[in-house]
Order: structure tokens, then sequence, then C-alpha cells
């Protein structure tokens, strides 16, 4: 089949170059904002949705590798080294370039870590420790691998709470904007609204592009087949521990990636975004997307966010997810796209992407 | 720290220590009857209390309590005829799923029903100042209360297991649901029990608790962690070691508190319930002899 599979990234692309005019025509030109932030949430559901629905793990932690991402993003690039810039390590990092002399919100100097530093840093840290907790955590199974990652986001948020250098409920803010490259710049701010709404779906075409070959290749087989029949895969030669335990490991970047870039936009992270609350709705949006289908994750997640981010749901905005939950596990656990009437949809889809 | 101020930790930590080993043997009660995890469990001690809050402004306390624990009962059973009987040969995934969203939900129909505020009963004897010393130690009288109520709770639901019909019933559905389902035992009817028992030992064990360490809509998903920590320490489904286990998490909870700061104290359940699941994830007294008391 081919480039088939590749139609449906041509027609996102489209949708999205043409949203943007049609986004000004409508004069709703700050819907892009939410359309931004909702592309970086959609980064974690692209990694949820291969461990959940390709390699069959559930994970009801990834809020806190999002937070990992954010946070050391965070602190490396607001902290001031000025008064230690004389030890030995900060000259060491500075000869390698890496650090980046800037000024404050009141006009005082600081030295920190260049936003692409912090960028890699912060990747390197997740991955890290996603293999470190994959390690025992993989191994289990059901209610104990879903308790066991649920624990996990918890002491994330808990050391988030409690560490001053984490800013504890406060956060950290004014984090600075993040030049990927001459002119180009992960920045929040009006004026970069336009620039940024392509930045983030570069992001997140680039990883449907890597999940979907990814999908396709041999892993890919390997992990439906563990999906489908553990041991079966396993008296196969397939090596299921490893193959779970790397989708871990890339899921947790990706959702790494998106919490940094986040970070970035905002110019701030702060505790509310690794509740288990926040992981429990990654979940449901690959629920609601249909587990193993990432279009209809994507399609999810970024819906889903920009209502959520547009206060659509008013107070009920967590009640709708837990809502969500149910009513996709009660009669529509195949996902919302594959329900009988909505069938169509999926079967234009899955023409292309699964072919 | 002198014998006193050891005895004052002690006591603090087995009164925290039982009330995990009945939300835990509430998770157990569910699980050996379905084979699932209810995320939802906190909620119910939760509801128990705040409604139990709600009552006593039109009738007395312990008809109050009652009433509550009388309806929280319905809705445990409510969420299992409303959410989990609809689903047959459900992946446990599904269902974890489903239980999690009935969690939120709940959670969701308190903020709105009684907003964020902390409230809490009033202390069933005496007020919040009144003490007992027990060997120089000064203590609550509510901790007794606590502590009591969770003798008999456990007391309770050793003999209905062991001695009426129901409550053995319910034992041979966790044995064996379709040897019992051929002895004319209505399998559907126990799994719906099981949840009512443990919606309702859960909302006792919550309006006891309530005078001491106060009700807020959100406490339910803490009280879970450290309940379901319990019951992977003590075994799934192993009611007995629960105990066991609930005293061992709430007196390391203390422990950890007499020496570090108050904020880490919610970190010990977690690093416990990671340790645990990584090396033992059968539970602390997974053996033989002891294998035998796994009845409920």
């Amino acid at each position: 089949m081919g480039g088939r599979r590749y139609i449906p990234i041509i027609v996102a692309t489209l949708l999205i170059v043409a949203g943007q005019p049609v986004l000004w025509a409508i004069a709703r030109p700050y819907y892009m904002t939410q359309i931004t932030m909702s592309a970086y949430y959609a980064l974690v559901v692209i990694g949820l949705c291969l461990l959940m629905g390709y390699a069959g793990q559930v994970s009801l932690g990834h809020a806190g590798f999002f937070a990992i991402g954010g946070y050391t993003s965070a602190v490396l690039t607001t902290c001031n080294l000025l008064a230690r810039q004389n030890e030995v390590p900060i000259t060491c990092f500075r000869s390698l370039g890496l650090l980046v002399e800037r000024q404050d919100l009141y006009g005082q100097a600081m030295l920190c870590f260049s936003p692409w530093a912090a960028f890699v840093a912060a990747l390197l840290l997740t991955a890290g420790i996603a293999f470190l907790i994959g390690l025992p955590v993989i191994r289990l199974k059901g209610h104990y691998l879903a308790m066991a990652t649920l624990g996990f986001g918890l002491i994330i948020y808990r050391i988030v709470l409690g560490a001053p250098v984490f800013g504890q409920a406060d956060g950290i803010s004014n984090v600075p904007p993040f030049e990927l490259f001459a002119g180009l710049e992960v920045n929040g701010r009006p004026p970069y609204r336009v620039q940024n709404y392509y930045i983030a779906w570069a992001a997140v075409l680039a990883a449907m592009l890597l999940a979907i070959n990814l999908v396709h290749s041999r892993v890919g087989r390997a992990l439906r087949s563990i999906h489908q029949n553990e041991e079966a895969a396993h008296s196969l030669g397939v090596n299921t521990f490893q193959y779970k335990l790397s989708t871990f490991v890339l899921s947790a970047v990706f959702a790494a990636v998106g919490g940094a870039l986040l970070t970035h936009y905002n110019g701030s992270i702060g505790p509310s975004e690794v509740t288990v609350m926040k992981s429990v709705r990654y979940v449901s949006i690959v629920a609601v997307g249909g587990m193993a289908n990432l279009w209809g994750a994507l399609v999810m997640a970024i819906a889903l966010n920009v209502l959520s981010l547009r206060g659509n749901f008013g107070t009920y905005d967590d009640a709708v997810f837990g809502m969500i939950l149910i009513v996709i596990m009660l009669f529509a656990p195949q996902g919302l796209l594959r329900m009988p009437n909505l069938r169509w949809i999926s079967t234009w889809f899955s023409r292309r992407s699964y072919g | 720290m002198n014998s006193a101020q050891i005895i004052q930790y002690c006591l603090s930590g087995i009164t925290v220590g039982s009330i995990y080993a009945i939300v835990a043997i509430g998770f157990n009660i569910i699980y050996n009857t379905t084979g699932i995890i209810n995320f939802a469990q906190g909620e119910f001690l939760i509801v128990g209390a705040m409604m139990a809050v709600s009552l006593t402004k039109v009738v007395p306390l312990p008809v109050a309590i009652g009433l509550a624990v009388v309806i929280t009962t319905v809705l445990g059973g409510l969420v299992e005829v409303v959410f989990i009987r609809r689903v047959r040969d459900a992946s446990v995934l599904r269902l974890i799923v489903i239980t999690i969203g009935v969690s939120i939900l709940i959670r969701e129909a308190m903020l709105h029903i009684w907003d964020e505020k902390v409230r809490s009963l009033p202390y069933f004897t005496g007020t919040d100042v009144s003490t007992i010393s027990v060997m120089g130690a000064h203590i609550s009288p509510q901790v007794l209360w606590v502590l009591g109520v969770s003798a008999v709770i456990v007391t309770g639901l050793t003999l209905f297991f062991r001695f009426t019909l129901i409550g053995r019933a319910m034992r041979a559905c966790a044995d064996d649901r379709m040897a019992a389902r051929l002895c004319g035992i209505n399998d559907r009817w126990m799994v719906t029990l099981s949840f009512m028992l443990s919606a309702g030992i859960g909302a006792i064990a919550g309006c006891v608790i309530s005078p001491v360490t106060q009700t807020q809509y959100d406490m339910g998903a803490p009280l879970a962690i450290k309940g379901f920590t319990v019951a992977i320490l003590g075994g799934l489904g192993n009611s007995i070691a629960a105990i066991a286990a609930g005293l061992i998490l709430g007196l390391l909870e203390v422990l950890m508190m007499s020496q570090f700061q108050a904020a880490y104290k919610e970190a010990v359940s977690i690093v416990v319930l990671l340790l645990i699941l990584v090396f033992r994830p059968s539970g602390l007294f997974a053996r033989r002899d002891l294998s035998s008391l796994r009845a409920f």
C-alpha cells in the first residue's frame, strides 16, 4: 500500500494551512492560541495512544512525564547561575555554549541554560526516568500497572508541590521563549500567534509521521501481537518486555516534548499540569479516539482540549471527561469513530492509515 | 523521644492504619467477587461523611450516620447495577477505566452538591479538646471510636462471611463463580451485594474519621491509594492480612512524620506501593498457611 498511509498527513496539512485564513476570516484569530496549546497536549495523547492502543499497556501517570519535561525546561531556563559563574561545571557549560546571558523582567542580568540545552536535557531526563520506572513497572499487568503508574504520577505531583526549586504551589513563571532557529520561536505573545500555530502543528505532524511509520514497521506488528496475546507473541520470539519498555520510554518522551514546548509557549508551568485528573484526561482522549487509532486520538485531542481550554465545559470540565470515559467504555469500547453509525468515517481513515 | 511520645505516635499510627485497613477490605470484597479493583472506593467514604454532615442539621447524630450509611450503600449498589453489570466479559482495562470514570463523576457531583468547603462531623463523645490519658499519652476519645468501630466492622464481616447464608454464598462466588451459579446462587445479586457492602463499610469508616481528619470532596483518591497499598501489601483479596498491613502502613507513616516534614507523609504509601508491586506483588504474607484465610 506504500504511500497511501501518508494521505491523511497530506489532508491534515491542507486542513491546518486552510484553518489559519479561515480563523482570520471569521475574526477568531485567538482560537489559534487554544489550538496551539491543544496541539502540544496532542503530543502526549499520540504517545499514550502508541502505549495503550498498540502495546496494550495502560498508564495513569503520563501527566508526570509531561511535567518532568516542562519543569526541567522551566528550571534550567530560569535559574540564575551568575553568582556561581566561576565554578568549574558552570565554566565548562559556558565554554560548550550551553548557557546564555539575558535579562529578567526587571532588567537584572541572568545567566541561564539556553532553551535548546534545557530541551535536550528535559528529554534525556524524561527518557532516563521513564526507563528506570519502566524497568520494574512494565512487567506488571492490569490493575497493578494502572496503580503503579498512578502512584508514579502522584509522587511527581508531591515532589512538585513540596520542593521549593519547583515553585511549590505557584509553579514556575517567566520562562523565556524558545528560539528554535533564526526568527522562529515558541512564544505565547499575540504577534507570534500564527508562527506558533505552525510550529505546534509541525511538531504534531512530525510525531504522527513517526508514530505511523512505527506502527507499520516490524515494531508495530510486534506491539500489536503483544496486545492481542502476549504469551503467543512471546513464544514466537518477540521480546515482549523490550518492546513494551521502549514504547513506554518513547511515549514518555512524546509527553515531555509536549510539556517542554507548552511551558515555553505559556511562559509558565504549575502543579495543575501534574494532577491525576490530567493523566486520566489523556487516557480518556485516547479511549474516545478508539485506542489503536492515532488519527482518532489526534482529532479528539484537538477537539476536546480546545473545548476545555475555551471553557465550554464550565465548572463541569472534569465531570465531562469522567462521563466520556464511562460512556465510551460502556457503549463504544472501540472508540467513537467505530460506532456502527459512524463507521464510514473510520473505514475512510483505516483504508488509508492501516493499509 | 520519651515513652509517652512513642505511645502517642503508635496510637495515632494504629488509628489511621485501621482506617486504611477498612478501605482495603472494601477493595478486597469487590475484588473477590468480581476480580476488579473499584477505583471509586475512596469516594464512598467521603460520600458517607458528607451525607452525615448534611443530615446532622436535621436529625440527631446517630440517626444521621445511620441514614448516611444506608444511602451510600444504595449508591454502591446503583454503581454496580448501572455501570458494572452491563459490561460482560470485558477486559480489565475497560473495567478499570469505568471505575475511574465513576469515581470522577461521584467526586464532581460532590463538588457541586457540597462545594469545596472542609466540613466535619461533631465529635461523637466530648469535644475536640477533650482527651483521655493512656500511659502518659493523651488521645482524643474519637480515636477510641475509630478503633472500636474498625474492630466491630472486622468482627462483623468475619461472622457475616462465615456464618450467614448470604455471606457464604458470596464466598462461594469468590471461589468459583460458575460452580456457585450451578448451586443456584444468584451470582449477579452477589456482585451487587459486594458493592453495597463495601460502600456501606466505607461510609461507616468515613463517618468515624470525619471529626479527626475533616472531610473535603476530593479526599477520596488519596484514601483509595492508601487503601490499595494496604490491600496489595496484605495480598489482594486477603482481608485478615490487610488489617496487619494497614497497621504497618499507619505506623510507617507516623514514623516518617515524626522524623521528616509532614508533606512527605503522602509519599510513604506510594513508595511502599511501588516497592511492593515490584518485589512482592502477591503481598507480604503470601504464604500457604495464610492463604487459607483468604476467604473474605
